[in-house]
């Protein structure tokens, strides 16, 4: 089992003639995810790693019968894709693309509101069912089956702690990267409580990191409505407040929110330990499992 | 983004907000002449991106020419919590009887934007976030259909502004929010928005902050960029394209991934070090890159040794080791002691091609930070 995506999960590539959406859909495809079409505007008929590609999403999802799409866009056009995406019946959109203006964001999160299609990111590696499937950038060689469940706002510390976990032969259900921006579309809280609802998944991995106030929702939530244990991680203790630490998201603001003091308190109170490093983490897994 | 008050002041004016006669100088002459021109009282202000300006003597109230005088030649080329001032904005000093604050931000908890007015406006509005947030009117915005007429009305009624005013700090407000979703502003602030004797409502400061991901769009404000770099590392950075935070420590970090590399910084404190820097060099890691990076950091005095983290994903670590190597090989000598720990895809492959003469190789994260802690500490 595992949350959201698996090996029938039928994915369309936005965006699939540029050179990353290129690059990674041939990465997808070894992985073995079924990528059935790509969509680029103006290129319809022509075919990239063996994938027909379409003019307009509406045209890949009905001609290839498609649940998921993985946006590879640029940022100036990447809510327009985004919004394209929504319009028509997919389940799941996993938006990668960084830098998208955030008032762009603010009206796809507006949007989302109005429809039954979930949205990933953006700023995100993406998800992968190890084994499975994987829609995004992750490095499928790093994963390995089992029963662990992994939640992040950041790429490269989801791959260490993966690898921490995976050298200890604790396999994943499903890992999802939720993106380092300010505002996103699916949050700490729907991917805990995807994973609490999947019977696979017998303990949850939640990495956070400085800025907002979204882990401390998520402690909330997990102290209230999860059975399933998790163990944390806060990256951004020694941050500085006013300086924006690489994601957009990640800022200590100037009136003292979102600090990693508070997502640790806030999450240790909910029962989650936190570890100091990611070994810690990786230590604690052992003793929830 | 952040503009300067004198260039927000000029964007808000355009888009009607009332502002008083100002002008800009850089020097005591200008200053003076200005000043002579607007007419006295008139308010002399380090145009620096500082908040508190005022408590700091940035901003001075003078009443004569040789009072004009005087501030110019305090404020020009002082040393305001770190940045030099070399201009001020010459501006007519306005009567006031309240002093009120209006703003428009993200609520990124909402994902909306959100319009905020108080009437207790002024330097202490921090604290009145902090601590007794209800004297803050707050109305979110639907983005999709913009702020409508009434919710302005609401914000000022709720925050219990007077009536004479009310209509005349709507219309304000209105205006604030357009131009803040015109411009792809993160904020658009005015503190204080004073009232008048007359019961006029004048703009005495202007906040304006540009989101950076959407300057693309925004050809006209990008030009305005004038964000003086707070030291010459942070410059040099910005030309390399690197998300770069200098810090007081000395043991220099770099890695790939925001959440990686504030790993690297905590991991560092955690072994008893002190982080020198915040420096994500993304995505693969291509030799000139690496070069570049490395440069960044020698050149960080304070640094005393430098551990290198790099998780390889779809980036093989056999090539980022060779990138390393070709990246050192650019140096005569190694100026301070590097220990590079590799991961992920190949990234044993990537160890044995590593050159061990040149850098300190460890296997984990925890054992490159430990030592890289201890050739610091070392060194000093």
């Amino acid at each position: 089992m595992s949350i959201l995506v698996d090996e029938d999960t039928r994915v369309v590539v936005q965006g699939i003639t540029g050179g990353e959406g290129k690059f990674h859909t041939e990465q997808m495809i070894e992985y073995g995810t079924n990528v059935v079409a790509g969509t680029s505007p103006g290129k319809g008929g022509q075919e990239v790693a063996g994938v027909p590609v379409y003019d307009t999403v509406e045209e890949a999802v009905e001609e290839e019968d498609a649940d998921a799409s993985v946006v590879f866009v640029p940022p100036a056009f990447a809510a327009d894709a985004i919004f394209e995406a929504l319009d028509t019946d997919l389940d799941l959109v996993v938006a990668i693309t960084e830098g998208i203006p955030t008032q762009d964001m603010a009206k796809v999160n507006k949007r989302l509101d109005e429809v039954d299609t979930r949205l990933q990111g953006p700023n995100c590696p993406g998800i992968i069912t190890p084994g499975e499937s994987k829609l995004g950038i992750l490095p499928g060689n790093i994963f390995s089956e089992g029963n662990v469940g992994l939640v992040s706002r950041s790429g490269t510390l989801t791959y260490q702690v993966v690898d921490s976990l995976t050298q200890r032969g604790i396999g994943q259900t499903t890992a999802i990267g939720i993106g380092g921006d300010p505002i996103i579309g699916t949050s700490f809280i729907d991917a805990l409580e995807a994973f609490e609802n999947d019977p696979e998944t017998d303990a949850v991995v939640m990495c956070g990191e400085i800025g907002g106030e979204d882990e401390e929702e998520a402690a909330a939530y997990i102290a209230e409505h999860m059975d399933t244990p998790v163990a944390g991680f806060i990256a951004g203790r020694t941050a500085p407040p006013g300086k924006r630490m690489g994601h957009a998201g990640a800022i200590v603001s100037g009136s003292g929110t979102g600090t990693a003091e508070s997502k640790i308190d806030a999450l240790n109170e909910a029962g989650v330990p936190v570890g100091d490093t990611p070994e810690e983490v990786a230590d604690n897994v052992e003793d929830l499992l | 983004m952040r503009l300067h008050e004198y260039q927000a002041k000029d964007v808000f004016a355009d888009a009607g907000v009332p502002t008083p006669p100002s002008a800009l100088a850089t020097t005591v002459d200008e200053v003076v002449e200005h000043a002579e021109d607007i007419g006295y009282p008139v308010a002399v202000k380090a145009q620096v991106h500082v908040g508190g300006r005022g408590k700091a003597g940035g901003i001075k109230l003078v009443e004569n020419a040789e009072e004009a005088r005087e501030a110019a030649e305090d404020i020009l080329g002082m040393d305001l919590k770190g940045y030099h001032v070399d201009k001020v904005l010459v501006e007519g000093a306005v009567d006031f009887k309240n002093e009120l604050y209006v703003g428009v931000t993200m609520d990124r908890g909402e994902g909306k934007p959100v319009a905020m007015v108080s009437t207790q406006g002024g330097v202490n509005i921090e604290e009145v976030a902090a601590e007794n947030p209800e004297a803050i009117a707050r109305e979110h915005i639907d983005p999709a259909f913009g702020m409508h007429p009434y919710q302005a009305r609401k914000a000022v009624y709720d925050a219990g502004v007077p009536n004479a005013v009310a209509r005349d700090v709507a219309s304000v407000l209105t205006t604030l929010y357009d131009l803040w979703e015109n411009n792809d502003a993160s904020d658009a602030e005015i503190n204080p928005l004073m009232i008048t004797e007359d019961d006029e409502v004048i703009a005495a400061d202007a906040v304006l902050n540009v989101d950076d991901d959407a300057l693309f769009r925004h050809p006209d404000l990008a030009e305005m960029e004038d964000e003086a770099a707070e030291d010459d590392l942070e410059a040099k950075a910005n030309e390399y394209g690197f998300d770069y935070v200098r810090l007081d420590g000395n043991v220099g970090i770099i890695g790939n991934g925001a959440g990686l590399v504030m790993t690297t910084l905590d991991l560092v404190d955690y072994y008893g070090g002190k982080p020198a820097n915040f420096l994500d060099i993304g995505g693969g890691a291509k030799a000139e890159r690496v070069v570049n990076a490395l440069d960044m950091v020698f050149s960080d005095d304070n640094v005393d040794a430098v551990v290198f983290n790099i998780f390889g994903g779809i980036t093989r670590g056999d090539e980022v080791a060779k990138g390393i190597n070709e990246a050192l090989g650019q140096f005569d000598e190694i100026p301070k002691p590097v220990v590079v720990r590799l991961a992920g895809t190949n990234a044993e492959e990537g160890r044995e091609i590593l050159n061990d003469e040149l850098v300190t190789v460890e296997e984990t994260l925890e054992g490159a930070v430990q030592r890289t802690v201890e050739y610091a500490e070392d060194e000093q």
